[in-house]
């Protein structure tokens, strides 16, 4: 009965991996697209609702594809992204207590994570990584539990207010209230995102990283440095999830430290719905995950707004199960 | 674990010192010895999944907390025996298990901590879902109540037996076949076990186990479950408590037990940093200590101190 | 003239396993020198021990200058490209990203670098952007030699360069590779199979055999040596 069951999984998989071709999911992408745009013409609260999805989708997305940026350098699930750019939230935060302005303060935090995360990888995954991939991991889970009791250590658990860097003025454009804060985070999300895009397509460190990670013996040979190309990409990583407090935090109006836990569930769903090893995926991902989650609380009375992570859950479990690469991913996913 | 006489002695010396315990601790500490059985339970089943056919699990809190609220229910709706609960959590985490290990072999690694980690955070918030019968928010109430000394017996009598039965099960047949798995996932097939069978049998075994585990955890939370009681915390520290472990040792599984039950509380009176935050991060750090020094686990400690023992 | 790299008593060992006990050579500026033996004598080994990538112990100088203490990416700002078994091209990437991977040391402009090359291999200029994978094998040799030539190295190191490709293109590669050395002064030192071939196209060569040198001298000498003749030239 198990085979039977197995060998059914099985036939749906093939099919699965028959449609993953580029173009049929350019062709899903378009459709969805024009379904959005439709919808949003004929209701407001459509329109709404998916603005805001949109904003933080763009959110979740980039901090999958931190996730996606240390997978594929090290090929370990950092389970401590999330915390990582909650601690980093925290510390801008500090800076903006000290005296600095808001976007001052952005900056500086950037750099900070960037630092941040290369040194983490050198000092604690490097080390264990050669040994064991299940024990690398393992030390996310410890980092995980470490800088939440940090956090909570230094700045106490209670609530703390930001200044917002976006106000509270609300567009309204054709009946539709689009609040500036969403706007906000959207662009300053893809920008960051186009800039580290274009740090791996046009410059030569990033080439090298991309060498890096794709064949490491071979990086070496033309004499890139590979143990720290991987590190600066958890450095990156780390920058980018900063990015991702920092955008979280104004759209939860308040900063206490269980800010990015529900966003990191939501992150995963992203990363494995546009596929592990895939950058574009894991954006893509994001927004699909953000608009899907908030038209399926509104439109379906079944699922309430406490049933969101199961139903990301439910996401991760499909995509595993149907597609496992992902919608643009090409590696197999299982040995055997 | 195999039958050889140190491994005897060891069995001996550890059940000697367990029965001479009550006598000697007060009552806080012998609560807190019974969290290490309690813990130990959950450790020993994962550990005979992931030791033994090497798939990673993020979500056995969630076996817990299924388990616990089997308890807990059966308790306020019929006032059911404990131990039959327990035995009754024991079954039904053990089909779940099944039910879960199923899909679960179409995926590797990473994948499969994705979807299990998925599982440990969303079944403890679906009683949010239906609340009246389990108690949303506000969680369920077991009409029991038993004292410490009761847990300490009960979770280390059950340890006890779940040890010797996984010893039997691992001994057997089906040990061989998941060490065949552990060490070659294509030789194992090439000699004919049928893959799909044992390591969904691996899941369901470690699932019951850690539903137990959650049965007693429950009992000893005052008889409450609620979806705040199992956190993705709970499932993360059974996972650290079997990578400290280690594979196939039974001091690698008490120590994983202890330094997953222990280390908590004892780190609540870390001065300067405080009580509840003291305890994460000296958890956290040491986790990570024990990661970097002994990515094996104690076992691999125990297996280094046996064969220099040889030498 | 004067000995561009030399080896003086180099071990090396992967893991518990030492491949390599006690190899000396030299290969003068400005030569060819080809590495010959059978099958897991350590010659692959001897080309990773000048490039770093590869635990090893002993002497080695290039120009008179130590680098048996530096790591690959040391060695290469050194002025070594080291074109691996199995061409080490990186096939996600396009053939433009592999040429500017090959001159990844090297700071400022490689525009004259560029230049260079497409004049020995002018077709790589228009597949800049095919990626790299989906070249024939004799494309990927070439396109491996290029991106060596591209660091404009004192020093390459060949490994297996004529393995599964057709005799007509492993005929242009060796052309391709003397036209360098004379034209341009590289130095090589080759490790080949096919002896014949090496022995052509070499200055002076070393017979290597279970990690040592069994027999060295000028291609001349080493083509009419009985036991090379027997066991590598098949007379």
């Amino acid at each position: 009965m198990a085979a039977a069951a197995t060998s059914r999984l099985e036939s749906l998989r093939n099919r699965g991996a028959a449609f993953g071709g580029a173009p049929f999911v350019g062709l899903i992408l378009v459709a969805v697209a024009a379904g959005l745009v439709v919808g949003s013409l004929r209701s407001a609260t459509f329109a709404q609702l998916t603005v805001q999805g949109l904003a933080l989708g763009a959110v979740y997305g980039i901090l999958a594809l931190a996730l996606v940026l240390v997978y594929r350098a090290t090929r370990v699930i950092n389970f401590a992204q999330g915390e990582l750019a909650m601690a980093t939230t925290y510390v801008a935060y500090q800076l903006i207590q000290w005296g600095l302005s808001y976007w001052e303060a952005f900056f500086a935090t950037l750099a900070i994570a960037l630092v941040l995360g290369t040194v983490l990888e050198l000092a604690l995954i490097r080390p264990v990584l050669h040994r064991s991939a299940i024990a690398a991991v393992i030390v996310t889970v410890g980092l995980f539990v470490l800088i939440d009791g940090i956090v909570n250590w230094i700045w106490g658990g209670d609530f703390k207010s930001m200044p917002s860097p976006f106000g509270t003025k609300i567009y309204h454009v054709g009946g539709v209230s689009i609040a500036r804060l969403y706007v906000g985070m959207f662009v300053v999300v893809i920008i960051a995102v186009l800039l580290v895009w274009a740090l791996f397509r046009f410059t030569k460190v990033g080439l090298g990283m991309r060498a890096a990670a794709l064949r490491p013996a071979e990086a070496a040979f033309v004499g890139v440095r590979v143990e720290w190309m991987l590190a600066i990409g958890w450095g990156l990583a780390a920058l980018l999830g900063a990015v991702a407090g920092l955008m979280t935090e104004p759209s939860q109006f308040l900063l206490e430290p269980t800010l990015m836990q529900p966003i990191l569930v939501y992150a995963f769903a992203a990363a494995v719905l546009g596929g592990l090893e895939s950058p574009a995926g894991a954006v893509i991902g994001g927004l699909a995950i953000g608009v899907a989650l908030n038209l399926v609380v509104q439109y379906v009375p079944a699922i309430t707004s406490e049933l969101q992570t199961p139903f990301a859950f439910a996401v991760i479990l499909a995509v595993l199960l149907i597609k496992p690469t992902g919608l643009f991913g090409h590696r197999e996913v299982r040995r055997v | 674990m195999k039958a050889r006489i140190p491994a005897l002695v060891s069995l001996v010396t550890v059940a000697a010192v367990l029965s001479i315990l009550p006598f000697v601790l007060g009552d806080y500490n012998i609560s807190l010895a019974a969290q290490v059985g309690i813990f130990f339970i959950a450790v020993l089943g994962l550990d005979i999944l992931t030791g033994y056919t090497g798939q990673i699990s993020i979500g056995h809190g969630a076996f817990m907390a299924i388990g616990g609220y089997t308890t807990a229910v059966m308790s306020r709706d019929h006032d059911t025996n404990l131990v039959l609960t327990m035995l009754v959590a024991f079954a039904i985490c053990f089909v779940v298990g099944l039910v879960v290990g199923l899909p679960a072999l179409r995926l590797s690694g990473v994948y499969l901590a994705l979807v299990t980690f998925a599982l440990a955070v969303s079944v403890p918030l679906l009683p949010l879902k239906w609340s009246s019968y389990l108690g949303g928010r506000d969680g369920v109430q077991a009409s029991h109540e038993v004292s410490n000394l009761w847990l300490y017996g009960v979770a280390w009598a059950a340890s006890a037996i779940l040890f010797v039965l996984a010893w039997l099960i691992l001994r057997g047949r089906a040990g061989r076949a998941f060490r065949a798995v552990r060490d070659s996932e294509i030789a194992a097939v090439a000699s004919g076990i049928e893959l799909p069978v044992y390591k969904t049998l691996a899941f369901g075994i470690s699932a019951a186990y850690a539903g137990v585990a959650g049965s007693l955890f429950v009992l000893a939370n005052n008889g409450f479950a609620a979806p705040d009681e199992f956190g993705i915390v709970l499932s993360l520290q059974i996972l650290i408590g079997a990578a400290v472990a280690g594979l196939g040792s039974l001091w690698g599984v008490l120590a994983g037990a202890a330094f997953v039950g222990l280390l908590p509380s004892i780190s609540s009176s870390v001065p300067v940093i405080g009580s509840a935050h003291g305890r994460d991060v000296v958890f956290g750090a040491a986790v990570i200590l024990v990661m970097l020094l002994l990515p094996g686990g104690f076992a691999s400690l125990v297996a280094w101190l046996r064969r220099f023992g040889r030498a | 003239m004067t000995a561009l790299l030399e080896l003086d008593d180099v071990e090396a060992r992967y893991g518990p396993v030492h491949v390599l006990h006690g190899i000396s050579l030299a290969v003068e500026e400005g030569s060819v020198v080809t590495v010959l033996g059978p099958n897991g004598a350590g010659k692959t080994t001897t080309l990773r021990a000048v490039s770093g990538t590869v635990r090893r112990s002993g002497r080695i100088r290039l120009g008179g200058r130590p680098i048996d203490r530096l790591g690959p990416d040391g060695v290469a700002r050194l002025g070594v490209a080291h074109v691996p078994e199995g061409r080490g091209t990186f096939s996600e990437l396009t053939v433009w990203e592999n040429l500017r991977l090959g001159a990844y040391t090297r700071r400022g402009s490689i525009q004259p670098e560029l230049e260079r090359v497409f004049s020995y291999f002018p077709w790589l200029s228009e597949r800049r952007r095919q990626q790299a994978g989906t070249l024939s094998g004799g494309e990927q040799q070439m396109l491996a030699l290029a991106r060596a030539f591209v660091h404009r190295p004192r020093l390459l190191l060949l490994d297996e360069p004529s393995l599964g490709l057709a005799p007509v293109l492993v005929a242009e590669l060796f052309r391709i590779v003397r036209e360098l050395n004379e034209k341009e002064g590289l130095t090589v030192l080759v490790v080949e199979q096919n002896a014949h071939l090496a022995l052509q196209a070499a200055d002076a060569g070393y017979v290597l055999e279970a990690g040592r040198v069994a027999l060295s001298g000028t291609s001349a000498e080493l083509r009419a040596d009985d036991s090379v003749r027997r066991s590598y030239l098949g007379d």
